[in-house]
Formats: C-alpha cells, structure tokens, sequence
C-alpha cells in the first residue's frame, strides 16, 4: 500500500475498466478498429479516425523508460526525492506513473531503460499501475 | 484574411508596479494595467468596445469592474499564451467589424495571492486521473518532463541549458524593472538548488505579481492615436495536449510547429527579416524549443546557437531582451508581458533596445506545452 496522503483518481465511466483492469492486474489498453492503433487514455472512440468500433486489451506490461524528472521538493503523499516518470508501453502509447524497486537518480534512471508494470494498491478501492526496472528473464 | 500590418496596437502598458505587488488584489492589476494603456491612448472606457481577458467569467468580471460595455468579448484560457491569442481574436474581430477598440488584460496575483485563482486538481479530470496521482505538484515538475528525452535525442548538455539562463539575466541586467539583474554564470546556475532534476532554481521561472494590457485597433484610426502604432504583420495559434505525458514528440511541440509558422507565413517575411524574438521561458528548455519549431535553427542547432552568443546583447538575433519569465518578471501567465517587450522594441522604448529593429516575433507557450500563439510586429506598415 501506497503512503497516505497521495491525490487519488476518480474513475469516469469511460474510464472505469482500466481501473478495474488494474485493480485485477490488467493493464488495458485500446485499440483503433480501423487503424489496430493502441491509445491511452482510455476513451470510448479512436483518437486516430474517430470510430466507435474500439476494443479493449491486455497489454504486456512492458516499456521502456521515456523520461522523467525527479522531484526534490515534499509534496504529500511523496517522499523527495522521487521520479515522475513517462513510460512508453510496448504497444505504443504513453503514460505517466512512478518507479519503484529503483534508486531515484539520474544513475539508476537511464533512458530506454526496459520497464514492466508493478500494480501497487493505492487504498481498498484503487491500485495505480506503477513501474520497476524489467527483470533480466523474460 | 486580414493583411499584413491591417491591426495596429496603439495602447500596451504594463501595471505601475510588477514583482511583489502585496497592495493589488488580481482584478486591480488587470485594472492598473488597463488604466495606464488608456492613459497613453487618451481612451475612457466608453470608448472601449470589446474586451479580452483570460478564463470563464472573467470578460463579464473585467467589463464590469471598467466600466465597459462591449460587444465583442473573448475569455480564451489556454494558459500563459493566452494574449497572444487574444491579439489574433481581436484583430479578426477588428477586421470583421464587431468591434473597433479592444482591450485585452492580464492581472495576476502569482506571489501575493491577494484574491488569486485557485487551480484545484479534479480528481475526474483526466489530469487527475493519469497525471496527477504520481506526485507532480505544479508546472516545475511538468513543464521540464520531456527534457532529458530531448536532451538524450539532440545531445543537448546540462552547461547548454544553464546557458539559456546566463543570456537572459545578461539581458536583465540592463532592465531596471526586472526582478534579478547581477550577472550569473554556468557554474552558478548548475550549483543552485535542485527543484526538479533535471532543473534547477535558476533554470525555472520567477513567481510574481503583475499585469498588462493592450489596446488594439485598425491601422486606420491608428493614425489618430498620440502613440507610435505597432502593427500586427501576422499570427498563429494552436493546441496540442493540456497532459505534458500525452505530447506527441517530447523533442518538439505540435503547438509551436503550427502556431509559428502559420504567424510568419501570414506576415509574409523571411525569417531573416527578424530584428528581435521573445519566446516565451517559464523554463530554461523552452527557447530552444522556440527556436527550432519555429525554423530560426535546425533541430538539435539551438543550444549551440544560443551558446555561441547569438541571442545576447549584440548577438544576431536578441532573444527575451526583457529578461524573461527567468529573470523578468513571471506573474503565473507571462505571455502579456512577452507582448509588452515586443511592443517596447516596435516603439524604441526598451530599456535593452535593439537598435534599428523593424519586426519582432513573440512566441507563447501555454501550460506544459499544451497550447502557442505567436504574434508578428513590426513599427513599419507593409
């Protein structure tokens, strides 16, 4: 469980599944009926040609490192410093998360560094999908 | 379309005080600034016609507490780049006959909070739900986001982007107005206090308070004004994401690659003709940027253009001649005091002035790179 304290989302009906995805540890995506394109956020429609023929799925879990910032000043619910990261999922898309099971530094934190999702509960009612460096099998 | 040099601002004032301003509320700020700008034109409010000032229920907020009844007004919010939009509305409305004499102002309580805008995180929103869960706390720790991907991809260095700084507080040192004028170096700025890695203190913008305001209206009656008219050669606006995670390309703003060069196009100049830039800096990234969405350098050529001496006193092109949001003032939206300087370079009032400048681009930003307007001047008529 996640420190206290940290801003909780607040769930829309077009984007309740991905948040029950995580809860179960599902990372889901969507993909454009038209193009196969993946996107993020979740939307009910293709951001790429606007159709409503749109499917939900699970992706691997695995990214790279895109970039980030670490932050050295207190915010609640964090403990500086920490990275606020960007993660560019293997099918395409992008999303912000934090990294775990890592040091916070510049070092630690390489660029195109292989990433996979580690869901970590926020409370009872939310898991955020968070990120640690991939282990080395896979 | 409108021609080149059709619009003309005749009233640009900034408001009597900038920095720390703990006697104004906000709504006074936006009105001190007006004041002045009417002062200069010899305006009252009746002849006022349209009104332009940032976000919902502000145009009825700004009329009112004026003294003005419009019948033209625009509330656009895209953040600190708002203005430059609000010039390019107002011309179009200026040109199309719904007003003639259009206000537009900016007021900002950023340090003293005297009546500020509160900026609440909806938990719904999809901010709150992708963003800010993982700890960004205001624009330093998302403004600076793409950086070391853009640093890693055009072999931009930590020196390069302190650099940008160094520059601007050289220009600032000539600005009695701005807030930090002793001059800094490289060393200086790499040793400052961390905020965000990749940034640091000096590489991010001051937080003050302040306003300004600008009177636009047809070139035509321009002549009648007691100030030098500064004319509207062309621009630009666009939006690309308001979530800094969902940016298309962390090297390269969608914003920028449109509003820019739509603005230079529809002033039918080379870019060679350019005299003097204000790209706005709530970070130390952002010129670079600038410079290279915009066409004055090639990818991956604006940190050496700029560490070569090109954008300081002296240099070919002089960039944020007022310091900048680094060094200058930097109210929360300082796309309006952008404006101010260009207008001051167009009318050979700058306290840093260009000699001989003829047109000046000024380019905004708005909040992390999710909207641009840029506006071309110049003090000669096409």
């Amino acid at each position: 469980m996640l420190a206290p304290g940290r801003p909780k989302p607040k769930p829309t009906p077009e984007t309740q599944h991905f948040w029950d995805g995580c809860k179960q540890g599902k990372l889901l995506l969507q993909r454009c009926g038209d193009t196969g394109r993946a996107y993020f956020p979740p939307r009910p429609f293709s951001p790429y040609t606007g159709t409503r023929n749109v499917e939900v799925f699970e992706a691997s879990g695995r990214a790279k490192l895109h970039s980030y910032v670490i932050h050295h000043r207190p915010v609640p619910g964090f403990t500086p410093p920490y990275a606020i990261a960007v993660v560019e999922l293997e099918e395409g898309p992008r999303l912000m998360t934090n990294i775990v099971d890592c040091e916070q530094t510049p070092e630690a934190l390489q660029l195109d560094m292989p990433m996979e999702v580690a869901f970590t509960p926020l409370d009872e009612e939310v898991t955020l999908p968070l990120f640690r460096p991939a282990k080395e099998s896979k | 379309m409108i021609r080149p040099g059709e619009i003309a601002v005749v009233g640009a004032a900034e408001s009597t005080k900038i920095g720390a301003v703990p006697g104004m509320s906000q709504i006074m700020l936006h009105a001190d600034a007006a004041l002045n700008a009417m002062e200069e034109t010899g305006l009252k409010p009746s002849d006022i016609d349209g009104v332009a000032c940032v976000g919902p229920m502000m145009p009825q907020q700004i009329a009112h507490y004026l003294g003005i009844t419009p019948k033209w007004v625009d509330g656009t919010g895209v953040g600190g780049c708002s203005f430059m939009l609000h010039v390019r509305h107002a011309a179009a409305a200026i040109h199309a006959g719904y007003a003639k004499t259009i206000l537009i102002t900016h007021g900002e309580s950023g340090k003293s909070r005297i009546n500020a805008t509160p900026r609440p995180p909806e938990p719904e929103s999809l901010n709150g739900q992708f963003e800010v869960p993982y700890g960004p706390f205001g624009p330093p720790t998302l403004f600076p986001i793409p950086v070391l991907r853009y640093m890693k991809e055009r072999g931009v260095s930590h020196e390069d982007l302190a650099m940008v700084a160094v520059v601007q507080r050289e220009w600032a040192g000539k600005n009695p107005r701005a807030m930090f004028r002793d001059p800094i170096t490289v060393d200086d700025v790499l040793n400052s206090r961390m905020i965000a890695y990749p940034f640091r203190i000096l590489q991010c913008c001051l937080v003050t308070d302040g306003g300004g305001a600008l009177i636009l209206t047809s070139a035509d009656r321009a002549k009648d004004f007691p100030t030098k008219p500064v004319y509207i050669l062309g621009t630009g606006e666009s939006v690309e994401t308001n979530m800094v995670s969902q940016m298309k390309d962390f090297t390269s703003s969608s914003a920028f690659r449109v509003a820019g060069p739509t603005a230079i196009e529809a002033a039918g100049i080379d870019r060679s003709a350019v005299d003097h830039m204000m790209i706005y800096d709530a970070f130390a990234h952002l010129p670079l940027y600038g410079l290279e969405d915009l066409g004055f350098c090639k990818p991956g050529e604006a940190a050496g253009f700029i560490r070569e001496g090109n954008t300081r006193p002296g240099g070919k092109l002089p960039l944020n001649t007022n310091g900048g949001g680094l060094s200058y003032t930097h109210t929360g939206m300082y796309g309006m005091f952008a404006l101010q300087e260009s207008i001051r370079q167009m009318r050979g009032t700058a306290p840093a002035q260009v000699p001989n400048a003829k047109i000046s681009v000024c380019h905004g930003v708005g909040g992390m790179f999710s909207a641009s307007g840029t506006v071309v001047f110049s003090n000669e008529k096409p």
